[in-house]
């Protein structure tokens, strides 16, 4: 197709023609070109619904506040929606498609429910589908999203690679027309360290869409010249294709920018298709410009009706006019620019409609008056204006530019609670005076709204800004520009007109829906905002937020700085998921941790599975097991037969050392430690000052003043986060260091009847371990296998006769090769985190699933072992009434009646009992087949423990809709009294 | 935020791990008459108020101090930051 609407001149590069498609349709246009400037170039102005009615609609703006041109490009798992076209750049091949338009964009089946407009007002929601109520769920809602909405996601995974990364400054410059550039040619030549970053893929901004010069050249040409200066600076970063989207405490900033976004995928290789920067700016100097807004009235929002300025910017920067025809709406001398300057690029201008008593001349025909209606359904055929004398015109136009005048873009301002202030000669909002800490405004967006007053205001601010940093620096020779003042009445909307006047294009707001909500009640902002959504699109109400406001004030009757201020946050423009995640994304979410001798595990075939960051085997398959509770039956059976050997280098370890050491354990455990012997370990119990137990472990004391603790393996970290608060908060005048140790040392379990045999065979002959030597709980640093340290600790989780053994971590593999090696006479197994824990089940030991962050000391059975001779954390508070009450819930053993298993987490009730919270007697906690006893058993928790001994419960499991019955026992299935312990 | 580290200089918020109130220093002594209402006092009441504040932060991926950070907490200005040990101990000599 021929680019019917392309001018001559702009700054698009027709050396590089470009092919792309829309809507299946092939089109031409050239590098430079953003989609939407590319499609009105070739004289296309349809390019979306809405979202609400399914309104025709074509591009507003020329910027990222577009409402209307929202698009899905490219295709399969590529294709990303709700891209702005205006702000897309073309490449060859691209492909963009509307969206919200079934089964066409000129044939949008949904647009019926324009036709149903007057059911569909302001807080339709609430007020059709209140009843009946379960009609919500099933019927309206899904109804409604499939009705409404934006683009929808390929449902496919995103192949592109998304990046972030840090950035230091002394001053970051946000935006880069007329004041950013000033500003960062200033402190780019003062030798501070610059960044300067625009959303754009061409800096300039305002200077490239205007015809008007600048130091004696063309506004796009001193740009050009200024940037390529800043270009050859070391001290200057240039970021174009940077959205600065929020301004976060102590001048941090974060920006995304699109590397690769705007080149056709398969050329992009492994480079990150965004990368989200963390910017750590001394200052910051805001030069974000001004975003024009339109004037409301009735069918304001046919295609071909769009900003006045961004008209101007479509035939300066694009070469492409939006129509053949054009009228131009306008309460300010600025609409009359656009009028002229497409009068010189040869369009035909057939009048400029201005209401004000005394309209600049510029050579186009002015009539005084408003337009009250429109016409073309599918694009602008004419326009209706009411002369201020009273007559009646109609223009036949296709394209019509709207001025209502500039806001200023406060948006960054307020992101740190600032609310902006109101300037009654530019009828908008200006940045308030609580700016984020260390930024100045300058430019457009400060409510500067000349070239001259933005050079020169972006010079002075820098100058101000360096001032600050102790960096002393001249402003440059402002250039000369032209210096308009704005002429401005306001106007918000036409009174006149029957049909619907727009306000919020994207979320399909009126004038009258915002009367409604006054009407009803809704005059705060906030709940305005709520009830009619306006503002609650992607544009965030860039385009609406002021008119909504203004016809609320016109509806109360007081100013609109008194009826309320538009509050932005971050993000400035929608951000994709992609980009906050950045690389942690799938396996790469969070790091794995892998323990010294995981690939001998993986050799062996093990089963692993995820506890926190590492991973664990969880059993070892032998050939011919087709269940997992073959393996693990037969790994408990064996280590209670024999031997097994574990992987235990997950356990938290921390080192504790000093003349206080043995005090501060004293202090951190709920029982006693001070006498522990050197050579000797002890169970501890650690509470949290509240009284519920935090953690359990054991602590060895290895000499007087060192003693090694652990912790589970889930709770190392904030073991040791508590660890050290208690020691420089709580303990400070003790002398007493800690480190973790937890990835120092490899460590294995080593249990069973034959562990002290497996054990002897690799411990070096000068360390006796026999029975007496090393009996029950000692401990000791110790050497293996001719002279490498090592540590033997004889404790026992699974009830048997066992140890702990550890290493260097480096020697970790070789260990557990040595003693698997070793133990072949013993008939060794490996075993895996499922054997560990049925074997704890089966010896009655608390874990992870008994300590939930409900349980104290007396739940556990324990509380004889809280000192009352000492202090320590939670001792207090966990022997207080409630906690140690004899009727409470206490540890206790539960054996199933009948073959069933008995599900972790059901709930336990006496016989007979109705299933009722308030008939609640506990839960179960842990629950394993036990092979040893060829039954399923579980641990729980009981109201009077060992009283209901032998009490046959019901285990009521709503959720998996069981109830069984177990009978409660003693908790320690194995081996009560511990003789194989001490064997 | 950054957070002005005795130390380390400026770092940024994300290092450190936030605990509450630095009144969490002032444990009373567990072996004292009427301990219980003291620790009652010590765990569940606390002042929230709206502008300075002293917390307390963990230098988790860092070098692992307990800090003290004097922040007004509507505008997030931070203007001390001491080691908790620090202030533990002058705490303790003023009583």
């Amino acid at each position: 197709m021929t680019q019917m609407n392309r001018l001559n001149g702009g700054l698009v590069n027709r050396d590089k023609p470009l092919e792309f498609t829309f809507e299946g349709r092939t089109y031409s246009g050239f590098e430079g070109d953003t989609v939407a400037s590319a499609l009105l170039a070739n004289g296309v102005q349809l390019m979306g619904r809405s979202f609400k009615y399914h309104r025709p609609r074509g591009v507003l703006s020329a910027g990222s506040e577009e409402p209307n041109g929202l698009m899905e490009i490219g295709t399969g798992a590529d294709r990303t929606p709700n891209s702005r076209a205006t702000v897309v750049e073309l490449y060859d091949g691209l492909t963009a498609a509307s969206q919200n338009a079934w089964p066409s964009l000129e044939r949008d089946f949904m647009g019926v429910n324009d036709l149903f407009a007057n059911f569909l007002t302001a807080g339709f929601y609430y007020k059709t589908f209140m009843w009946p109520k379960a009609f919500w769920e099933k019927i309206y809602e899904p109804i409604i999203r499939n009705a409404a909405g934006l683009g929808a996601l390929s449902m496919e995974a995103d192949p592109s690679v998304y990046d972030k990364g840090f950035l230091h400054c002394d001053l970051l410059v946000i935006g880069a027309g007329p004041s950013g550039l000033m500003a960062a040619l200033t402190a780019a030549r003062a030798g501070a360290q610059v960044i300067l970053a625009d959303e754009d893929f061409r800096m300039g901004g305002r200077l490239n869409a205007e015809s008007y010069e600048v130091g004696g050249q063309a506004g796009s040409a001193w740009a050009q010249a200024t940037l390529l200066e800043l270009a050859s600076l070391d001290n200057v970063r240039l970021m174009s294709r940077t959205t600065v989207l929020g301004a976060f405490d102590h001048g941090i900033f974060s920006a995304v920018e699109r590397v690769t976004e705007h080149l056709p995928t398969a050329s992009v290789g492994a480079a990150p298709r965004q990368t989200l920067w963390r910017i750590y700016a001394k200052r910051s100097l805001l030069c974000a410009g001004a975003l024009e807004r339109t004037i409301a009235f009735s069918n304001n929002d046919r295609p071909g009706i769009l900003q006045a300025g961004a008209m101007r910017a479509y035939a300066h920067r694009w070469a492409a006019t939006v129509g053949q025809r054009v009228a131009v709406f306008t309460n300010n001398d600025d609409g009359h620019r656009t009028a002229k300057d497409l009068a010189d690029k040869g369009v035909t201008v057939v009048a400029v409609i201005d209401p004000r008593e005394v309209p600049p001349s510029t050579g186009v025909p002015v009539i005084r008056g408003q337009v009250v209606d429109t016409k073309g359904r599918l694009g602008l055929k004419s326009v209706q204006v009411r002369r201020h004398d009273g007559g009646m015109e109609t223009l036949k136009v296709d394209a019509l530019g709207v001025s209502g005048g500039w806001n200023p873009n406060v948006s960054l301002t307020c992101h740190q609670r600032g609310r902006p202030n109101w300037r009654e000669d530019i009828a908008g909002f200006v940045p308030g005076d609580v700016l984020p800490v260390g930024m100045a405004v300058a430019g457009a967006a400060n409510g500067d709204l000349s070239t001259h007053g933005a050079l020169s205001s972006g010079a002075k601010a820098a100058v101000e800004s360096l001032e600050a940093l102790g960096i002393s620096s001249t402003a440059p020779d402002v250039p000369d520009a032209e210096d308009a003042p704005v002429n401005l009445t306001p106007l918000w909307y036409v009174g006149e007109g029957k049909a619907r006047k727009w306000i919020d294009f994207q979320n399909d707001v009126t004038v009258k829906d915002v009367k409604l909500a006054h009407q009803e009640g809704f005059e705060s902002v906030e709940h305005l905002k709520r009830y009619t959504t306006l503002g609650m699109a992607t544009d965030q109400g860039k385009n609406s937020n002021l008119g909504g406001l203004a016809v609320m004030a016109e509806m109360t009757g007081k100013p609109v700085p008194q009826t309320g201020t538009t509050i932005f946050r971050p993000p400035y423009t929608p951000v994709a998921m992609g980009a906050l995640a950045g690389r942690s994304v799938g396996k790469e979410f969070k790091p794995t941790r892998l323990t010294p001798s995981h690939h001998w595990a993986v050799r062996q075939g093990a089963v692993f599975v995820e506890v926190g960051q590492w991973m664990r085997a969880q059993w070892f398959p032998q050939a011919g097991e087709t269940h997992w509770r073959q393996s693990v039956d037969r790994e408990s059976l064996a280590v209670r037969k024999s031997v097994g050997i574990c992987d235990v280098t997950t356990l938290g370890k921390v080192d504790v050392q000093g003349k206080d050491a043995a005090q501060f354990l004293n202090m951190i455990y709920a029982n006693a430690f001070a006498k522990l012997p050197v050579g000797k370990t002890r169970y501890g119990l650690m509470l949290r000052e509240d009284g519920i137990a935090m953690d359990d472990g054991t602590a060895a004391r290895l000499a007087e003043d060192h003693f090694v603790v652990t912790t589970t393996t889930a709770n190392a970290g904030p073991v040791y986060r508590h660890m050290e608060f208690v020691r420089q908060g709580l303990c400070p005048d003790m002398d007493v260091q800690l480190i973790s140790t937890t990835d120092a040392w490899a460590q294995y379990a080593v249990a069973g009847p034959n562990s002290r045999k497996l054990l002897q065979k690799i411990v070096d002959p000068e360390f006796d371990i026999s029975n007496d030597a090393f009996p029950f709980m000692a401990c000791g640093e110790i050497t293996v296998c001719g002279g490498i340290r090592a540590r033997l600790f004889r404790i026992s989780f699974s009830g048997e006769m066992a140890y702990e053994i550890a290493v260097p971590t480096r020697y970790g593999e070789s260990l557990i090769e040595v003693m698997m090696e070793a133990g072949k006479e013993f008939d060794v197994v490996p075993y895996g985190t499922e054997t560990l824990s049925v074997l704890r089940i089966e010896k009655g030991h608390a874990a992870g699933n008994e300590l939930n962050g409900q349980i104290a000391a007396a739940h556990l059975g324990m509380i004889r072992m809280v000192s009352t001779k000492k202090d320590s954390i939670g001792a207090v508070m966990t022997r207080r009434e409630e906690l140690v009450k004899e009727d409470g819930l206490r540890l206790m053993g539960f054996e199933a009646i009948g073959e069933d298993i008995l599900p972790a987490g059901s709930h336990v009730f006496a016989e007979g009992d109705k299933q009722t919270p308030e008939a609640d007697q506990g839960w179960l906690t842990s629950a394993c087949y036990s092979p040893h006893l060829g039954k399923h058993i579980a641990l729980g928790y009981i109201k009077g423990g060992y009283e209901r001994k032998d009490e046959v419960v019901t285990i009521a499991n709503p959720v998996q809709g069981k109830t069984l019955k177990a009978r409660v026992v003693s908790a320690h299935f194995v081996d009560p009294e511990g003789a194989r312990l001490r064997d | 935020m950054l957070i002005p580290h005795p130390l380390l200089g400026l770092r940024d918020a994300q290092e450190f791990t936030y605990f509450g109130d630095a009144s969490l220093l002032d444990r009373p002594d567990g072996m004292a008459e009427g301990a219980s209402e003291q620790f009652h006092d010590y765990l569940y009441l606390r002042d929230n108020p709206a502008g300075e504040h002293q917390e307390l932060w963990f230098h988790e991926q860092g070098d692992r101090s307990w800090l003290v950070v004097t922040r007004n907490t509507l505008t997030h200005e931070i203007f001390k930051v001491e080691f908790a040990t620090d202030v533990a101990l002058a705490r303790r000599s003023a009583t």
